[in-house]
């Protein structure tokens, strides 16, 4: 008996997260759909989750790009099976590596900002203020959050994609004697309209789950300095097991036979 | 406002009946009563953690109470949520303890918010009105374009002040509108809720410690200990009444029916 009541407990406490986390997100896509929009922010929003998240997801693109031809390079060459390397490479990153890096590092960079600026503005009083101000935060300060990451990070995306691919193109080209000319036809070859479009499907709804965990975690926040940490941990760590699960899940619906 | 004209006759804007609220097993509001009339200007005192803050988050629905009712010119706001409340909330103007200011907009537009986003008002007319709260509540033209962080705590509670006015509103909520404030600036900070109220014919609750700014500003005082209206009555009777609690608050004595909370258990964990 002592035994089960724990994990009974863990088992009710986790759907009370989810039963919260589910009303939250419906509440949040409802006000994305209703006026009053606030179109400056949003704007606002989609520059800080994807102007400013460039270079990081620029350099994460380059680097995996490049050792993903230099890893295949080495265990392809076995089997004489080098001229592979340009459909590995296209594949793995518009399938697989272009959105799930991104996804995972704008969860660090822009999730965890914004759970900080929503979770100081609970504890600050400020998202009191706005309620007393007739303003709703989920319109406010919420809905462009989420509009901006949904439209972002497609776009976050491809530029990654595009960057992974030329990293793999540097090293096959530069190290490992491939021809320029052959490299590039084989890559569009091998480029499937499917990989593209599953991996922008991904782009958007890691987009959702980034600014939703990161408005989430921010907007139930309490008690200082110190609740405002974890609130970013968590929004950090949800988001990014989330990002995980949905990827093998939006996977299994585009490919599964 | 000390003058005779009697509030209580005047229709009630704000009707607060059995308001509980506990968080967790501690009780900060209990069975609670309190009427403020149309055009009042109310003042509750009462000791550090007694739950005026909360009693004022409730009115404006930042916090749900446990149970109880509580009516804005007779309608039941209680549960109240979404644009119904909103539509509530535009009569409001408040100002909160710690000023609360948005720290990613700059002055002035802190103190145009509540225009330009409640009200629908152009962005040209609302900061011509936020210049001019500003220099109401004594901050020049220079200080419009500056950023919360960069105020003084005291400058920011005035910045608070004008955000709360800006709109004309029926219903002033003031907390804390002094502390932090020097002599002064809080003579002056009185003066303008008293101008406030009386030119807009607003109501007022406001909540305070300081004795000198309450009289200053109240039509009727409130004191609030553990939970319930300890005494009410209009400012001019504070002197005169009885009442051991009031004795006990505007003298700051020790003895007296009020706990000082500095329980044993307090004592042992130090
Ligand atoms: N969100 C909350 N969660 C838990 N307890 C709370 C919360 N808000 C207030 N309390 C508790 O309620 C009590 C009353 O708090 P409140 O802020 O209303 O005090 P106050 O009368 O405004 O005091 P002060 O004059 O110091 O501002 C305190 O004991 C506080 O610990
Ligand atoms: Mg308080």
């Amino acid at each position: 008996m002592p035994l089960l009541q724990p994990l009974g407990r863990l088992i009710l406490s986790f759907f009370e997260i989810v039963g919260r986390l589910s009303i939250f997100a419906s509440t949040a896509i409802s006000h994305c759909f209703r006026p009053p929009f606030y179109p400056k922010l949003i704007l606002k929003q989609m520059i800080e989750v994807g102007y400013y998240s460039l270079p990081v997801v620029g350099l994460t693109a380059i680097f995996t790009g490049m050792v993903l031809a230099l890893q295949s390079y080495t265990g392809f060459a076995r089997f004489s099976a080098e001229s592979a390397i340009p459909n590995v490479v296209i594949v793995s990153i518009t399938r697989e590596l272009g959105p799930v890096l991104a996804g995972l590092m704008v969860a660090g960079r822009v999730g965890a900002a914004m759970a900080a600026e929503i979770g100081t503005m609970r504890v600050t009083e400020q998202i009191d203020a706005l309620y007393t101000l007739a303003t709703n935060p989920f319109k406010y300060l919420i809905a462009p959050r989420v509009i901006a990451g949904v439209l972002t990070l497609p776009i976050l995306v491809l530029v990654a994609d595009t960057i992974g691919v030329f990293g793999g193109y540097l090293v096959s080209v530069h190290k490992l004697g491939f021809n320029p000319a052959t490299y590039l036809k084989n890559t569009i070859d091998f480029m499937e309209y499917l990989d593209v479009v599953s991996g922008l499907v991904k782009a958007a709804a890691f987009g959702f789950i980034i600014t939703l965990m990161g408005c989430y975690h921010g907007f139930h926040s309490k008690g200082g300095a110190q609740g405002v940490g974890s609130a970013t941990t968590n929004a950090v760590v949800s988001a990014s097991i989330l990002i995980l699960t949905f990827n093998y899940i939006i996977t299994e619906l585009f490919f599964s036979r | 406002m000390t003058d005779q004209h009697d509030v209580t006759n005047k229709a009630v804007r704000i009707r607060i009946r059995g308001l509980s609220k506990a968080f967790g097993k501690k009780i900060v509001l209990d069975n609670l009563d309190l009427d403020i009339h149309e055009g009042e200007s109310l003042v509750v005192i009462g000791g550090s953690g007694t739950g005026k803050s909360v009693l004022l988050k409730c009115v404006l629905g930042l916090l749900k109470p446990d149970s109880g009712s509580i009516q804005i010119d007779g309608q039941e706001i209680v549960g109240l949520n979404g644009s119904v409340m909103e539509s509530v909330r535009r009569k409001f103007g408040m100002l909160f303890q710690y000023a609360a200011l948005f720290d990613s907009l700059t002055i002035w537009e802190n103190v145009a918010f509540g225009l330009i986003q409640a009200h629908g008002m152009p962005r040209e007319d609302a900061h011509k009105i936020a210049i001019e709260k500003l220099s109401e509540v004594g901050l020049g033209e220079r200080f419009a374009t500056k950023n919360p962080a960069e105020l003084s705590s005291g400058m920011k509670k005035r910045v608070g002040l004008a955000r709360a006015i800006a709109t004309s509103p029926e219903t002033l909520f003031f907390d804390e509108p002094t502390t932090g404030l020097d002599p002064v600036m809080g003579d002056v900070i009185d003066r303008l809720i008293v101008q406030s109220v009386k030119e807009l014919d607003a109501t007022a609750l406001t909540i305070t410690h300081d004795m000198d700014s309450a009289k200053r500003i109240s039509d009727r005082i409130a004191m609030l200990y553990q939970g319930k209206i300890a005494w009410i009555g209009p400012t001019e009777n504070l002197e005169t009444t009885d009442n051991p609690y009031i004795h006990q608050f505007i003298n700051g004595l020790l003895e007296g029916p009020i706990k000082v909370s500095v329980t044993n258990t307090d004592r042992a964990a130090e």
